[in-house]
């Protein structure tokens, strides 16, 4: 069969053997990824037979937890025909002590050829493509990067917004600790949005002055008029552990979005969270279920946005 | 035979014609001869007439280095580093004296741990001092017995890797050095400021999403020490200072007329935070990289959070390294120290995060330093007396090129370039971000109280008497010279077989391939003095 996209971007070897962040991606590239995701989609949803990596090994190696990115990842490699492989950290050598570096040579080693690796350390990808051969994906590292949440985040915006240029996006919350606010203000300012962050000052300050991003002052800068708003998770262990906000109840009465704050934006922009939420802190419960809410559509992007990068990779 | 020799080799005899010789203890810079006579800098009309004659005109000869902050890891961190390997090093580094900090597997707390590691180094190739421990252990708790240390011959106190958390505990310290007129050398850190944090705060940690070190951790520790020296009457010495605000905080203490000193490592002078993601341009270069446009460019997967890169404290903002160049050219900063931080591969070829902290410096120092003199950024002999004279003043030693003084020196090419390579360096780590790039300076020959305990390239066109007499005459010397002994005792009977003094030169015996590759294949198997081996033949010439 044809590869998918091969009419979005003629031909083209896809120049990445690894994917560790949106930044090394053009808008060109970019944009193949979303196109190729959607066509994915509607094979999928057709129930053809994708075996772009008939014979290859995917194995996921998550050093934290996760079920959304882990399920879709694995949905993604079975959906195009791949072998999986899911290293279970508790269980594995690396509960023994055993490094990074050696945990994936020995996958490489057992015939895996592309690595999803989650893991808590900012930059434990670009260690891990540099030190083995198998092609890696970045499915979250530390408090750095989360690309392909950033393009099933484009993804849904696109298609619920059109082109993103010229579009304003508002993202709230721990910005500073979010790897997905870094990955979405790469792609989002790449497509042509101009992003606003919003949330306690320590967590946005270290963005000001990056290229198309906007720090706002004041929760009601960042809605004011904004296409769609992107609410990021607060991590309930960090309550007050950084001295940023006093309690969550300080800052859900601050920085909380409820649907009387949402009105400030467009009518009917959309809202986003990347997940799991914690209802009742940074959105209420029926924002969450509002119309405006593109959560569910976001957890559905999640496997053809996989499959896209999965079989790009794989070309 | 190896290219290093030793403190405890025969003191050295030769002439050393023609070098650029740079001497900021007598405000020197001029091109003349050096001799040296049995260990001693000597007026060349007492040298004797057959002493060997060492060709260094267009190398820059300067007091021997001296190194105010070395982790040699011995005992118990032998895989790093043992204080053989790491006097190596320094020897290649051009560094005559390093100062072994106590962060070793047991720390030195007690005068017999420090006379343990001052015999180990009796025959090493780098004249070794001891900075001991500050508290039992280094555990920030018990302040060790200073006056019993001072005895045993140490330079300083210090936690290093941490700072003396307690204000009381390094109040109780200080007041115990007052009298003995040691440093107490504080790594100015607040531990909870800086906690979790692995880089130095700024764009590129937001960009790196790695949590950032502020500038208050080591600002606020400055400045309770300087309050602190201010009151006993001691002296502190930071140590590897990075930020413009601490080394303001010195400077106004300084103008105070307390007791402070400092010293900042090469990588904090050349290196920014920068590097942590792939960046690697010198400071007083372009600016670029992250902190110039956090979206500038990709990261580069081959560079970026490169554990070498992890130091602590963490590489500074251009600014800062700005600031603190500055504060080496002003004299506010005393010294230049490696913080030579050898670790195995194990605890570096990790995620950033996990990765120990530190990088390897002893054989890149001087050569960082040149970087910065190329540049403009920094005076030669400026950069001679803050990596020589004026931390060896700091430590009781003296470093001079007048005749009469000990012959403690070191000599370098400072135009030509090397390639750091993992494999040529003489620390057992390799450690650094360095690695592969092209630095300027290379050392030729040390010297170190007399003796000589490192040479190499050395072109044997540069060296005169005796080479063709010592092989023809001499096997031993085709075997290489094993021993600084027989080294001597071949001078020795050259002398008295009436060698001729004549200029000789050196050739192939068996091809007729350049000087320069005579040099190359020899100098690290052939004899002491020409460098020459047993493939290669010397002869006499009139030339």
């Amino acid at each position: 069969m044809s590869w998918p996209g091969a009419d979005a971007q003629a031909a083209g070897v896809w120049p990445h053997r690894h994917l560790l962040d949106v930044d090394q991606l053009t808008l060109a590239e970019l944009e193949q990824c979303l196109d190729v995701a959607v066509e994915m989609r509607e094979r999928r949803t057709r129930r053809e037979a994708l075996d772009l990596l008939r014979g290859e090994v995917v194995g996921l190696a998550f050093h934290e937890p996760s079920t959304r990115t882990r399920v879709s990842f694995e949905l993604a490699a079975k959906a195009l025909g791949a072998e999986v492989v899911d290293l279970r950290i508790e269980a594995s050598s690396v509960s023994k002590g055993e490094s990074l570096v050696d945990t994936l040579r020995t996958l490489e080693q057992t015939g895996v050829s592309t690595i999803v690796l989650r893991h808590p350390m900012s930059g434990a990808p670009y260690l891990a493509a540099r030190s083995c051969g198998a092609r890696i994906v970045n499915a979250g590292d530390g408090t750095h990067a989360h690309p392909t949440q950033a393009l099933v985040d484009a993804l849904t915006l696109r298609e619920a917004l059109g082109p993103l240029e010229g579009k304003k996006i508002a993202i709230v919350g721990d910005i500073g600790h979010s790897r997905v606010a870094r990955s979405n203000m790469h792609s989002l300012t790449a497509l042509g949005a101009s992003v606003w962050l919003a949330g306690p000052r320590a967590w946005v300050a270290g963005f000001a002055g990056w290229p198309g991003v906007t720090v706002a002052d004041r929760l009601e800068d960042a809605l004011v008029d904004a296409d769609a708003v992107m609410a990021l998770r607060i991590q309930l262990e960090r309550e007050a552990g950084d001295g940023a906000v006093a309690s969550l109840r300080e800052y859900t009465a601050e920085w909380g979005l409820d649907e009387a704050r949402m009105s400030r934006a467009r009518p009917g922009a959309p809202l986003l969270h990347p997940g799991p939420t914690n209802e009742g802190v940074e959105i209420t419960a029926e924002l969450a279920a509002s119309k405006r809410s593109l959560i569910g559509t976001q957890v559905a992007n999640g496997v053809p946005i996989r499959m896209a990068v999965l079989s790009l990779l794989a070309r | 035979m190896s290219i290093f020799g030793s403190i405890s080799d025969p003191a050295a005899t030769f002439l050393l014609t023609g070098a650029r010789v740079v001497d900021p203890s007598a405000g020197e810079d001029r091109v003349r001869d050096l001799a040296v006579v049995d260990g001693l800098l000597a007026d060349p009309a007492a040298l004797p007439a057959d002493a060997p004659r060492i060709d260094a005109s267009g190398f820059v000869a300067t007091p021997g280095l001296c190194d105010l902050h070395t982790h040699l890891r011995e005992p118990g961190l032998e895989r790093a580093e043992t204080i053989a390997s790491g006097t190596r090093a320094a020897a290649r580094g051009g560094f005559t004296t390093v100062c072994a900090m106590p962060n070793t597997d047991p720390p030195p707390d007690d005068s017999e741990s420090v006379r343990w590691i001052l015999d180990r180094a009796g025959g090493a190739a780098s004249r070794v001092r001891v900075v001991a421990a500050a508290t039992q252990g280094r555990g920030g708790e018990q302040p060790t017995n200073v006056v019993e240390l001072a005895a045993s011959g140490i330079v300083g106190v210090s936690d290093d890797g941490a700072a003396i958390g307690s204000g009381a505990v390094a109040r109780e310290l200080l007041a115990g050095l007052a009298s003995l007129g040691l440093p107490l050398i504080e790594h100015a850190e607040d531990a909870r400021t800086a906690q979790g944090s692995v880089m130095r705060a700024g764009p590129t940690a937001t960009r790196l999403g790695l949590a950032g070190w502020p500038e208050s951790a080591e600002l606020s520790m400055v400045e309770r020490d300087i309050a602190l020296a201010e009151e006993t009457g001691a002296w502190v010495h930071f140590t590897h200072l990075s930020t413009a605000g601490a080394l303001e905080a010195i400077r106004r203490a300084k103008r105070r007329g307390i007791r402070v000193t400092c010293d900042v490592t090469p990588h904090h002078l050349a290196l920014t935070d920068d590097w942590v993601a792939g960046w690697r341009g010198f400071a007083w270069e372009e600016p670029g990289g992250v902190a110039a446009d956090p979206f500038g460019a990709p990261l580069d997967a081959a560079l970026a959070y490169d554990p070498a890169c992890r130091v602590n404290p963490p590489l500074a903002s251009r600014g800062d390294a700005m600031a603190l160049l500055a504060g080496v050219a002003d004299g506010t900063i005393d010294a230049i120290a490696t913080d030579h931080a050898p670790h195995p591969r194990e605890r570096k070829g990790v995620e950033f995060g996990a990765a120990a902290p530190g990088m390897i410096g002893l054989e890149t120092a001087l050569s960082l330093g040149l970087a910065a003199v190329e540049s403009g950024s920094l005076e030669l002999v400026r950069l001679i007396e803050a990596l020589s004279t004026k931390p060896a003043s700091l430590i009781g030693e003296t470093r001079s090129l007048a005749a009469g003084s000990v012959a403690d020196l070191v000599v370098f090419d400072a135009g030509a370039r090397w390639r750091l390579g993992a494999s040529g360096l003489a620390s057992t780590s390799s450690n650094t971000p360095l690695l592969g790039m092209e630095l300027p300076g290379v050392v030729r020959m040390t010297v170190a109280g007399g003796r000589i305990t490192y040479r190499d390239g050395l072109d044997a066109r540069r060296l005169s008497p005796g080479c063709g007499t010592m092989r023809t005459a001499h096997p031993a010397a085709s075997d290489g010279c094993r021993s600084a002994r027989t080294r001597n005792s071949i001078r020795m009977r050259d002398q008295a077989s009436g060698a001729s003094s004549g200029r000789r030169s050196c050739s192939p015996a068996s091809s007729s391939s350049s000087l320069s590759a005579c040099s190359a294949s020899t100098g690290r198997s052939g004899c002491w003095w020409c460098f020459s081996s047993s493939t290669w033949s010397c002869s006499s010439s009139s030339a």
